[in-house]
């Protein structure tokens, strides 16, 4: 049976982790390589790693990145942030990317999720959506959450898989940051009205937190980021436990 | 000697990851599409993300399709590699190798069934292999939106909604469908194997 995954994501800039992240057991727990390694080990099933460099030297260190951890971890990794044009994916893509990820610039000119998938086969394209409940609608934020769209969230991720994305990654950005769970019934409509896997993100803060998501939010993925950090939850805890409520999960 | 590891090379998507992966042993691998090294290697690797016509177009244009089912050492195909090794796949009505006497059919997505098949699953290994035993049951990884369907010569199987063949063995041809340069210290372990394998 297809387990579900857990997904840990590291934000980078200039090549190197932010937010103080403070591992005992590392050398350097600003390298991405040497913290996703040990995630990796610890049992988790997939890295994402979200570059919010602003530089034009963000190309350059972004596929070295992606070479560095395809060199050094054997399972699959996303790299996101700033993707904009095929000439990016590309080499990201013999640099070892498994996947893109792509947000704002899909945003803006939409085609580039066709061409994408065209390009380089659905399955390496992740389309990263940001959305907020206003008013009890679910509306697509850009630019890291800072611009509102006005853009439907449902109708957008509807969109984007039928113009080829091969994987939806919904964060709420009421829930991110807040450590009271996932947006439960936000992932289970997507998930429910999609035939591609739904990525979870925003709000686990604790073991609950992603069984919930597993099961009445029907996420394929579950995504969270300073709870493994700062060790507020053990990776191989998580998947014993969910794994005992009878989630398929890798162990 | 070391043992020489020829990778077809055919300008599939993320290559590189095997590349990387062989670096872990102690073996020459070559990227190539030259059919003097492929045929001299000692085994072949076949990997591959794409779409199958495309790839089948590419390997005629360099006489590959008719160089790889002639291959005498052991051949191992991965993922794309695996379905192109089959007779045929429902992928743009693509005739295959026709090396493993297997069609290739698509996933329909239905009762919450997401496709592509993308994540972590099981192989069932039927008995008498070349892949330890104590790799039953173990989680690889997997991404594809097309399947082997079961066959007599499947030695793992795997349950997404229906059972497909994850691993197949006829005579010197290998193959998995999930991504054994993807699937962390198993995936490594399977590829071993194959390095291991005495022609």
């Amino acid at each position: 049976m297809l387990a579900k995954r857990i997904i840990a994501c590291l934000d980078i800039k200039d090549g190197r982790t932010v937010k103080g992240i403070n591992f005992l057991e590392l050398r350097d727990a600003g390298d991405p390589v040497e913290l996703g390694k040990l995630y990796s080990e610890q049992g988790i099933d997939e890295l994402v790693f979200l570059d919010i460099t602003a530089t034009h030297e963000k190309r350059k260190t972004l596929s070295a990145l992606a070479r560095s951890v395809a060199k050094n971890i054997n399972i699959p990794f996303t790299i996101g942030g700033g993707v904009s044009s095929l000439e990016d994916a590309q080499i990201l893509l013999e640099s070892g990317a498994d996947k893109i990820s792509i947000n704002s610039a899909a945003v803006k000119n939409p085609e580039i999720i066709d061409q994408l998938a065209l390009e380089f086969g659905s399955q390496f394209v992740v389309l990263a959506v940001d959305g907020r409940l206003v008013n009890e609608s679910w509306e697509v934020y850009i630019a890291g959450g800072r611009i509102a769209t006005g853009i439907k969230m449902f109708d957008w991720v509807r969109q984007a898989q039928e113009r080829g994305a091969g994987e939806i990654l919904f964060t709420s950005m009421n829930h991110d940051g807040v450590k009271n769970g996932f947006a439960i019934d936000a992932t289970r409509r997507i998930s429910e009205s999609l035939s591609i896997p739904v990525i979870a993100s925003g709000g686990a803060g604790n073991k609950e937190h992603f069984a919930e998501v597993f099961t009445n939010g029907k996420a394929d993925a579950g995504l969270a980021a300073s709870i493994f950090h700062y060790k507020e939850i053990e990776i191989h805890d998580l998947k014993s436990y969910l794994s005992k409520l009878g989630i398929p999960i890798r162990l | 000697m070391k043992q020489t590891i020829a990778v077809i090379d055919y300008n599939a998507g993320n290559v590189q990851s095997v590349m990387f992966a062989l670096e872990k042993f102690e073996i020459d691998a070559i990227l190539t599409d030259d059919h003097k090294i492929i045929s001299t290697a000692d085994k072949v690797l076949f990997p591959g993300v794409g779409e199958a016509s495309t790839t089948m177009k590419f390997l005629k244009d360099r006489g590959l399709d008719t160089l790889i089912p002639s291959l005498q050492q052991p051949v191992l195909g991965i993922c794309l590699g695996l379905q192109l090794l089959c007779t045929h796949s429902e992928e743009n009505d693509t005739t295959c190798l026709g090396i493993l006497p297997v069609q290739v059919k698509r996933f329909i997505p239905h009762n919450g069934l997401k496709v592509p098949h993308m994540g972590w699953n099981q192989i069932h290994l039927t008995e008498n292999h070349w892949i330890s035993n104590e790799l039953k049951n173990q989680y690889v990884y997997f991404v594809h939106s097309y399947y082997a369907e079961l066959n007599e010569y499947a030695i793992g199987i795997t349950d997404y909604g229906i059972k497909f063949a994850s691993i197949i063995q006829k005579d010197n041809f290998y193959a998995t469908q999930f991504h054994l340069e993807k699937s962390g210290p198993i995936g490594l372990k399977i590829l071993e194997s194959f390095l291991n394998l005495k022609h």
